[in-house]
């Protein structure tokens, strides 16, 4: 049903600033992101923010929806209570820019860290094969779309600021993506465990909550993964084999 | 004295969805100096949301394929206008662009024995598209990204061109601003690839975002360069129609390549009324026919049978639509049913299109596997743009190169779906070995400080005008003139107001004043990018004056079937002293060779 509804956006540069109140008429249908479009289109030009494919396929436009880390573009506005005024903020983990854009350059910093994928070589015929089953898993944490939610909510990243020390759950599930590929040569486990600092999660699973790609990031990832750490470094076994073996 | 910091290249790519990604992995690998620039954050471009697939002819899910079929199937679609060579090169070279994706690191679905699964598609004789779920353009996206990031090659998010610079008539450079800061960086470069994509924001329904202003077209032909097949604008038949707020939002051809069928408000399954006649002998004649042709694809067994006739190409398809809601046999919201729910399984459904089962169900409260959707037609690919050599796509001006969506010549009237994938990739490859090697041979770039200086007075004009208008609302009149008068079917008197229109649009372009200040402020960066709109409308426009016939994504009521006289010419607009002016080429002979796969149109 059409009617008007109280806004409270986070409006500043880096920091700096203050939650600004617009009235806005809304339509039936409209998500968070059409909302804040409206004020820039008739209240304030210059409001900042991110968006490309207003479908939930891009990751650009994460913001925090009544301090909820949420894609405005697939955030109904029929899900709030419009009872009361409705806040967007911008992500809290990351640095600040303007308005609701953040800087999240840290992130392609850790991706270029992760070893690149290495195949090993084709079949006689020149072809990989790969079966379906043994790509699901790969596929899975391959539909992530690099929105950064579960980096925000994660407590190690946010409330202790880790981010020198931990690589977060969006990277622990690339390098899961990597290393649970069928066709990849490559050892990561080393990284995963050094410089990503996988021991610093302790599976609260928010991460998962959050990911709009519903990607199991704990379960399926960041365990499994957790597992090969321990195999490697902790196993008894294989710890007096890499002894005796100096390998 | 205006500031700006100065960065030199050999080969500077702009853009980097796949086209871009590709040129400059090539041209990085060639050992030039290379960086990409780019309007979104890395991984952000169009090229991201595409659904389909990429269409390659690696004859995996049906071994009848060839090139030389691909090669029949995109000079049909285009309705022989393509440039034959363009159309022959990527028919033969995406197969291989396909595997060296997997070999970097792609993950496509599976065939049951082991290789890259393929879908079938509008246009396409045999299963083509190499897919991922409904998410192929995302795997390609990232897995040209983490190559590039591990090669010497720079690169520099929301970093928008705004112009291209040119000594004793060749490309020496460009000037570009930092969203976020607002500040201006000079690039010299050698050679420059334009690989910008396409301009849809021209129009009011549109599945593109606010990126497709058409930067790389107009900074093109600002430059000198020529445009070609302007007037040809795909109206992908299916986009969201409602809720308003995601009308033009697009639901992937896939589902009518799982099975879909498209019904009007009394239930008739209308596509069968549209056959056009060279379509007659590739569709299904009756719903059974097309029923065995689903189930026998559903079981994952060749087709014995002929398509159904919702997989005619989409300027058919998208006619149709807007056929059966003009004769009041639209669905509420004014498109067509589109349905799937009792076409396949519910586990089906959601395994094979995930994200629109995903995308109705969160934005429109629709689950596809139990209703049906509401779609109609909305602008979604510019088959026209730069004028290119196929084989290593140099415009008409020297050192300067374009591939992907902002180049013409592949995709003729009209594109098969799939087809643009495959193109990024085909001709991505070769502009950046193009540029790499023009670069090898060209001198030191320098540019002229006095136009520099000039070019950035006139982008800083918005901020310091005061009582001009809002950049949201001319911005707003543009696409509902351009949606009105050159939309999906165009008439002479239409397209002459329309001109008249673009005039009194253009001085409110120039009289736009913007709030606020530089750093990440859209509504200046919208104020520039309305440039370019003005135009690429104003392309499309008068190409679509000038073609008094109806051909792939170009229809005249008021000249309603093909014309002799046009099928063998391309209409080029270029640039005569500041005016655009139009001309009519004869299209290039084809081959002989491959003359037995062309049909006359
Ligand atoms: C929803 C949707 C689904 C689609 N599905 C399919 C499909 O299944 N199969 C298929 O083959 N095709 C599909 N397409 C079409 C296809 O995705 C696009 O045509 C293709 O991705 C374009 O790629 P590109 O590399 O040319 O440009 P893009 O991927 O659009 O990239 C353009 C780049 O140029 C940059 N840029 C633009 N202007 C400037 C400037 N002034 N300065 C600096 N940088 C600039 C942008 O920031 C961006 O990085 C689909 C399109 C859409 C919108
Ligand atoms: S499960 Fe681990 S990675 Fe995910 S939010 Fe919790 S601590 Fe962070
Ligand atoms: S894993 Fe999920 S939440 Fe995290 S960045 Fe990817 S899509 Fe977003
Ligand atoms: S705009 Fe792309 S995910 Fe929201």
């Amino acid at each position: 049903m059409p009617r008007t509804v109280k806004m409270k956006v986070f409006r500043g540069e880096k920091g700096e600033g203050a939650i600004h109140d617009y009235n806005v008429h809304i339509d039936d249908g409209m998500v968070v992101l059409d909302v804040i479009h409206r004020i820039q289109a008739t209240q304030a030009p210059d409001l900042a923010c991110r968006w490309n494919c207003k479908a939930g396929k891009c990751g650009s436009c994460s913001a925090e929806v009544n301090g909820k880390p949420s894609l405005m573009c697939m955030t109904r506005m029929d899900s709030l209570d419009l009872e009361k005024p409705i806040t967007v903020e911008p992500l809290m983990t990351f640095p600040h820019v303007r308005d609701l854009v953040t800087d999240v350059s840290w992130n392609y910093t850790v991706n270029k860290r992760i070893k690149p994928f290495k195949p090993k070589a084709k079949e006689a015929d020149g072809t990989h094969r790969m079966f379906q089953y043994e790509v699901d898993r790969v596929q899975e944490f391959r539909k992530c779309i690099e929105c950064y939610l579960c980096q925000t909510v994660c407590h190690v990243l946010r409330n202790h600021g880790k981010h020198e020390e931990f690589a977060g759950p969006r990277f622990m599930i690339r390098t899961a993506s990597l290393e649970m590929h069928p066709l990849d040569v490559e050892d990561r486990v080393p990284f995963i465990k050094e410089e990503g600092g996988i021991g610093f999660c302790n599976i609260t699973k928010c991460c998962t909550e959050v990911c709009p790609e519903h990607i199991h990031i704990t379960d399926n990832g960041i365990i499994p993964m957790k597992e090969r750490v321990a195999d490697r470094y902790y196993d008894p076994i294989k710890m007096l084999f890499r002894v005796l073996t100096g390998k | 004295m205006a500031q700006y910091t100065t960065h030199d290249f050999d080969v500077l790519v702009i853009g980097a969805g796949g086209a871009g990604l590709r040129a400059a992995i090539e041209s990085a690998a060639l050992g030039a100096k290379t960086a990409v620039v780019m309007k979104s954050l890395l991984g952000k471009a169009h090229t991201v949301m595409a659904e389909g697939g990429a269409a390659a002819a690696l004859r995996n899910a049906d071994d009848r394929d060839s090139w030389e079929t691909h090669f029949r199937d995109t000079m049909k679609g285009g309705k022989q206008l393509n440039f034959f060579r363009m159309a022959e090169l990527h028919a033969k070279e995406a197969p291989d662009r396909i595997r060296e994706l997997e070999e970097w690191g792609a993950v496509f679905d599976r065939t049951p024995n082991g290789l890259i699964n393929q879908r079938n598609f509008g246009g396409h004789t045999y299963p083509r598209l190499a897919h991922v779920g409904d998410r192929t353009g995302l795997e390609m996206i990232r897995t040209l990204q983490d190559k590039l990031v591990h090669m010497a090659a720079e690169i520099f998010m929301e970093t928008t061109v705004t112009h291209l610079f040119k000594t004793s008539d060749k490309i020496c450079g460009c000037l570009t601003y930092s969203r976020v800061t607002g500040e201006f960086h000079l690039f010299r470069a050698k050679a420059i690839v334009l690989a910008t994509g396409g301009g849809g924001k021209a129009f009011a329904i549109t599945s593109n975002s606010w990126e497709y202003s058409g930067d790389g077209q107009a900074l093109a032909w600002r430059a000198g360069a020529e445009l070609m097949d302007m007037e040809f604008i795909q109206f992908h038949p299916t986009g969201m129609v409602w809720p308003l707020s995601v009308r033009g939002t697009l639901v992937t051809e896939g589902v009518r390549g799982e099975g879909g069928v498209l019904l009007n408000k009394d239930g008739r399954r209308f596509m069968f009324d549209y056959i056009p006649e060279a379509f007659k002998n590739d569709v299904a004649a009756t719903e059974k026919e097309a029923e065995q042709w689903v189930a026998e694809v559903a079981a994952g067994k060749l087709a014995t049978v002929r398509r159904p006739p919702e997989l005619l190409t989409r300027d058919v398809v998208a006619r149709s639509i807007r056929a059966e809601v003009q004769a009041g046999r639209g669905s509420p919201h004014g498109g067509a049913f589109l349905d799937i729910a009792t076409r396949r399984t519910a586990a089906d459904i959601q395994r094979k299109l995930p994200s629109m089962y995903h995308q109705f169900k969160q934005l429109a409260n629709v689950d596809i596997t139990k209703e049906p959707m509401e779609v109609g037609p909305t602008c979604h690919y510019m088959m026209g743009g730069v004028k290119v050599q196929a084989e290593n796509g140099m415009s008409t001006v020297s050192g300067l190169f374009a591939a992907g969506e902002v180049a013409a010549g592949l995709h003729g009237a009209n594109r098969l779906g799939g087809n643009s994938l495959s193109d990024l990739l085909v001709f991505g490859r070769r502009a950046g070995w193009g540029a790499a090697e023009y670069a090898k041979t060209a001198s030191a770039p320098s540019v002229n400080e006095a136009e520099v200086a000039k070019a950035i007075e006139e982008n800083l004009a918005s901020l310091s005008r005061k009582g001009g208008e809002n950049p949201y609302a001319v911005h707003k009149d543009l696409q509902d003139m351009m949606q009105d008068n050159v939309g999906i079917v165009r008439t002479e008197d239409e397209l002459k107001q329309a001109l008249g229109a673009l005039d009194e649009l253009e001085k409110r372009v120039d009289n736009v004043s913007v709030e606020g200040a530089r750093a990440y402020n859209p509504g200046w960066n919208l104020a520039m990018d309305l440039r370019s709109l003005i135009v690429i409308s104003r392309a499309v426009t008068l190409a679509a004056l000038e073609r008094r016939e109806s051909r792939g994504g170009h229809s005249r009521i008021d000249f309603p079937s093909y014309d002799k006289k046009y099928s063998k010419v391309n209409h080029v607009l270029y640039n005569q002293n500041g005016q655009m002016a139009l001309r009519a080429d004869a299209l290039p002979e084809v081959s002989p060779e491959l003359k037995p796969f062309v049909e006359e149109a």
